[in-house]
């Protein structure tokens, strides 16, 4: 289809052109700005191979918080030097990227050839999983070990932010219009999230993007000033925050003493243990991405 | 019921083409305007009826009730946050000229 093609082509000359233009760009707001478009493109194009669980975590995740993230760095960090930075020698760069592009082309050369043996490995095992979607019986199931360590790399880097001691950012009084939004936003972004988290069983969705759609109507509501502050010497935030990591190691444990091995859920009960570390996980996602974008100071003044 | 719906297809066609003509205005007056309230101006609004036009006129070929729904809910969405985000970037600007204007003693460029 010619139409596609077009679309196609377009799609990738403008992720190239997003991705040059956000390394060299004169000032770091403009790149950010631009890494944004690029995340949203990125996931407009994974969507378009189909893989529409990480569009989602990329919009939701690579622009959406990322981006926020990015861009309060650049509030809080000092005003930028205007010294050009030390150029790098044009035949470093180049010999840089092209041993960067043959270990890219050397990794993705094995999905070239269409005959793999892991999707059909996991169709067939697909009934014993306990969910009907097979991306989220890889994660949750028989990766669950993967998903796991993921957690705990969110758990780190929210760690390693707090150590670093800053305060988050000052937030100037909201205004009625924002308010009176967020509080109908608010409930909508529940329903999306919980929409997401259900629907993970059965499609594509789950608790990195539901945890991302209700830390986005988290920090909302901060910005609004309708939320308390979100501090981690509270008992029940520090729960919430580590619940997720917790019940996932609690239930590898459980299951290795049980005799079936590290997160080998015993059968029957693969659905109820999924669900379970699906709902902490997304708990814990949401509040920590909250605490990463939108810090733990307190209320701002009126 | 075939001839209906080559009907509604060729219908669809003006409501489309509108649709793109008003993102490509949005979209020019975005680059071309001078001042921050202009741009905002010619961003939203544009945008919102464009999105508008294109909803109608996907609606028309759109063969499900729920699709159609769906997407007049994005475009509502779509349309109160983009009235919201215009209100705060347009409110956030005229602070900034305030502050400006007090620093420089002087009439900022644009006051409305």
């Amino acid at each position: 289809m010619p139409a596609e093609l077009l679309f196609d082509l377009t799609l990738i000359l403008l992720l190239l052109g997003l991705a040059g233009a956000a390394l060299h760009t004169r000032t770091l707001y403009t790149s950010i700005v631009l890494f944004i478009v690029f995340g949203l493109m990125l996931a407009l194009t994974w969507a378009r191979l189909g893989a529409v669980d990480l569009a989602l975590a990329e919009a939701a995740i690579g622009a959406g918080l990322i981006g926020v993230m990015l861009l309060a760095a650049l509030a809080r960090s000092a005003a930028e030097p205007n010294t050009q930075p030390a150029r790098v020698p044009l035949s470093i760069s180049l010999l840089l990227a092209v041993l960067v592009l043959a270990l890219l082309i050397r990794a993705i050369q094995p999905l070239a050839d269409s005959n793999s043996v892991l999707p059909a490995l996991v169709d067939t095992h697909l009934d014993e999983s306990g969910v009907s979607h097979p991306v989220t019986a890889v994660l949750l199931n028989f990766r669950a070990w993967d998903t796991l360590l993921e957690l705990v790399v969110l758990l780190l880097a929210l760690i390693g932010v707090r150590q670093l001691g800053r305060s988050g950012m000052a937030l100037p009084p909201a205004w009625p219009l924002l308010r009176a939004w967020s509080q109908m936003l608010a409930p909508l972004t529940i329903i999306v999230g919980g929409y997401l988290l259900w629907r993970g069983s059965h499609a594509p969705g789950g608790a990195f993007q539901a945890g991302a759609v209700l830390a986005a109507g988290a920090v909302m509501l901060r910005l609004a000033g309708l939320l308390p502050a979100i501090r981690w010497s509270r008992w029940p935030v520090r729960a919430l925050m580590l619940g997720g990591v917790a019940t996932f190691a609690l239930v590898a444990v459980g299951t290795h003493w049980m005799g079936a091995g590290w997160l080998n859920y015993p059968p029957g009960w693969s659905k109820q243990l999924i669900l379970l570390i699906e709902i902490t996980a997304t708990l814990s996602i949401a509040t920590s991405l909250t605490v990463l974008v939108i810090g733990e100071n307190e209320h701002p003044t009126p | 019921m075939i001839e209906l719906n080559t009907w509604l297809c060729w219908l669809s066609w003006p409501f489309l083409l509108a649709g793109l003509f008003f993102f490509l205005a949005g979209t020019v007056g975005l680059l071309r305007f001078p001042d921050a309230y202009s741009r905002l101006h010619a961003v939203t609004k544009a945008d919102t009826l464009g999105l508008g036009l294109l909803v109608v006129g996907l609606s028309l070929r759109s063969d499900s009730w729920q699709s159609v729904t769906q997407m007049l809910l994005v475009w509502l969405l779509v349309m109160a946050s983009g009235a919201t985000a215009c209100q705060l970037l347009a409110r956030y600007q005229r602070d900034a000229d305030r502050v400006d204007a007090k620093t420089h003693q002087e009439q900022p460029s644009d006051a409305r």
